[in-house]
């Protein structure tokens, strides 16, 4: 069975001195009846279709809507430019965040991680790792374990859907996950991960579910990328010692609390926030006039 | 939730719900009606009506009536592949009283001449309800081995039904019913643990009363 809490999680690789990985990856066996080969099998697919989306990334593709696509393209460019303020991995995060994520707008193949909507996170975060030979695919699929895990909790104590928590609950969990699958490759005690994790949710917490027009393009694609950035900054405070003082599963409970006192029109109807903005409304006109004329 | 649910699934974009949720409703709709469909009249509600094509929740319900599963790459290009496969479909909006945000009317025919209404909703995360079978009430997600038994409101069907199930060693996980009225139409819906045979399906269709027999094996 998946882990009631990060607490009982943790406890459970000190019981059974074993590693998060292993611990999460059992727990799953247990319930989805897989064989161990089957599982890994499949996170091995999971990994292979993250890393193709971006392979298969194509700055001329556009939404249906015509609202999304290219920006990643413009981001390497500007990169490649020399004209960017942070450094190869973090520009190479905030590519890949917008490339899987407009991938997603534009209809193509990704792994829901753990939405649609913030498919983006994960894959932003470990690709550059991968690719610049800092981490192999099995290091890979065992912090894609460890991320899993603690999704898994967040699933258990709150919720993963912008519907019922707003965007905390889908760019907020991606990047908490991401955090912790990041301390692990790094080499992170588990305890360290935890503390990434939280902080990571922590920091997107309260954030709200707000889809111009209400497609998971303005803002989630470019909510990706502060999911990804939130995760490289949590991981790497985490890996320096820092702590959030609240623990993690007291986190989840607290996002879950503001995800249920969030107005309805800011859980991905479409309604409020920057969908009711007059340019959010004028957007929607435009999309909608396309639609009737199709 | 299982740790594939929570790291995937792997599906095409944009939204599990109005994406991949379409895509399964539409290949329940086929499954259901237990051959290619030939001609489809779909009907969008709610969110699917106001942002269905921003979503391809269109293209993705064709995909769906083609067989295709959520993570097919060839979604987006749905209607011409409809064309190629002989499926004559139109898109069009409906207003349902009471119905899930996220619901699309599908009427079918099948390639034989087979006809089926099905209403489905997309409920959050790929996961998916079919509300009504031919205009009764149902409430499954066909996320297991399904049996539908239209019949009339008669005593002994169910009976029937479960005895049958009983001799083929088939365990029902769970069990609805449904009716129009007292002696008017009415639906079984039993979600099983193991595929239902043939066997089960010409069995039942030949039993006094039962006007219309359904599986929905995954």
């Amino acid at each position: 069975m998946a882990y009631p809490s990060v607490r009982e999680m943790l406890a459970a690789c000190q019981a059974e001195h074993l590693p998060l990985h292993e611990v999460i990856l059992r727990s799953d066996l247990a319930e989805s009846g897989l064989t161990r080969e089957d599982s890994l099998a499949e996170m091995h697919r999971m990994w292979s279709v993250m890393c193709r989306t971006s392979a298969e990334y194509r700055e001329e593709d556009r939404s249906n809507s015509g609202f999304a696509g290219g920006d990643a393209a413009k981001v390497e460019a500007a990169a490649r430019a020399g004209l960017l303020l942070g450094g190869d991995y973090l520009n190479q995060v905030l590519a890949e965040a917008l490339k899987t994520a407009e991938c997603n707008a534009c209809m193509k193949r990704i792994v829901a991680a753990p939405t649609a909507g913030s498919c983006g996170v994960l894959p932003a975060v470990l690709l550059p790792l991968w690719r610049a030979g800092l981490a192999d695919e099995e290091a890979v699929c065992r912090a894609l374990y460890v991320a899993a895990g603690f999704g898994q909790v967040i699933a258990a104590r709150a919720t993963l859907a912008g519907a019922e928590g707003g965007c905390q609950a889908e760019v907020g969990a991606a990047s908490a996950m991401a955090a912790a699958a990041l301390v692990y490759l790094k080499g992170g005690t588990a305890e360290a991960c935890a503390e990434a994790f939280a902080m990571a949710l922590t920091n997107l917490e309260g954030l709200v579910c707000d889809p111009v027009a209400g497609l998971v393009e303005i803002p989630c694609i470019k909510r990706n990328v502060i999911g990804a950035m939130n995760a490289v900054s949590a991981a790497d405070m985490a890996l320096a010692g820092v702590v959030g003082h609240i623990p993690a599963d007291e986190v989840i409970d607290a996002m879950a609390e503001v995800g249920a006192a969030m107005s309805r029109d800011l859980r991905e109807t479409g309604i409020g926030g920057l969908a009711g903005t007059p340019t959010g409304q004028a957007i929607r006109e435009i999309v909608t006039m396309a639609q009737e004329e199709a | 939730m299982r740790l594939f649910d929570v790291l995937g699934p792997v599906m095409t974009g944009p939204s599990s719900s109005h994406t991949a949720g379409a895509v399964r409703i539409g290949l329940t709709a086929r499954k259901l009606l237990g051959e290619p469909p030939a001609r489809a009249e779909i009907l969008l509600h709610g969110s699917f009506a106001a942002t269905g094509r921003g979503h391809g929740t269109d293209r993705a319900l064709v995909a769906g009536l083609l067989g295709m599963q959520p993570d097919d790459a060839r979604i987006p290009g749905s209607f011409a592949l409809a064309r190629q496969a002989g499926l004559a479909f139109s898109v069009g909006t409906i207003a349902l009283r009471g119905a899930h945000p996220n619901t699309a009317v599908l009427r079918l025919e099948g390639s034989t001449g087979h006809r089926l209404e099905v209403v489905g909703a997309s409920i959050g995360g790929g996961r998916i309800r079919i509300c009504s079978i031919d205009g009764i009430t149902t409430d499954f997600g066909a996320d297991q081995d399904t049996l539908i038994v239209h019949n009339q409101d008669s005593p002994g069907h169910v009976a029937t039904v479960t005895a049958c199930l009983s001799g083929h060693g088939i365990n029902i996980a769970t069990m609805q019913l449904y009716r129009s009225a007292a002696g008017g139409k009415a639906v079984m819906v039993l979600e099983c643990d193991e595929p239902i045979p043939e066997e089960v399906a010409v069995y039942l269709r030949r039993q006094p009363g039962i006007v219309k027999v359904t599986t929905l094996n995954l």
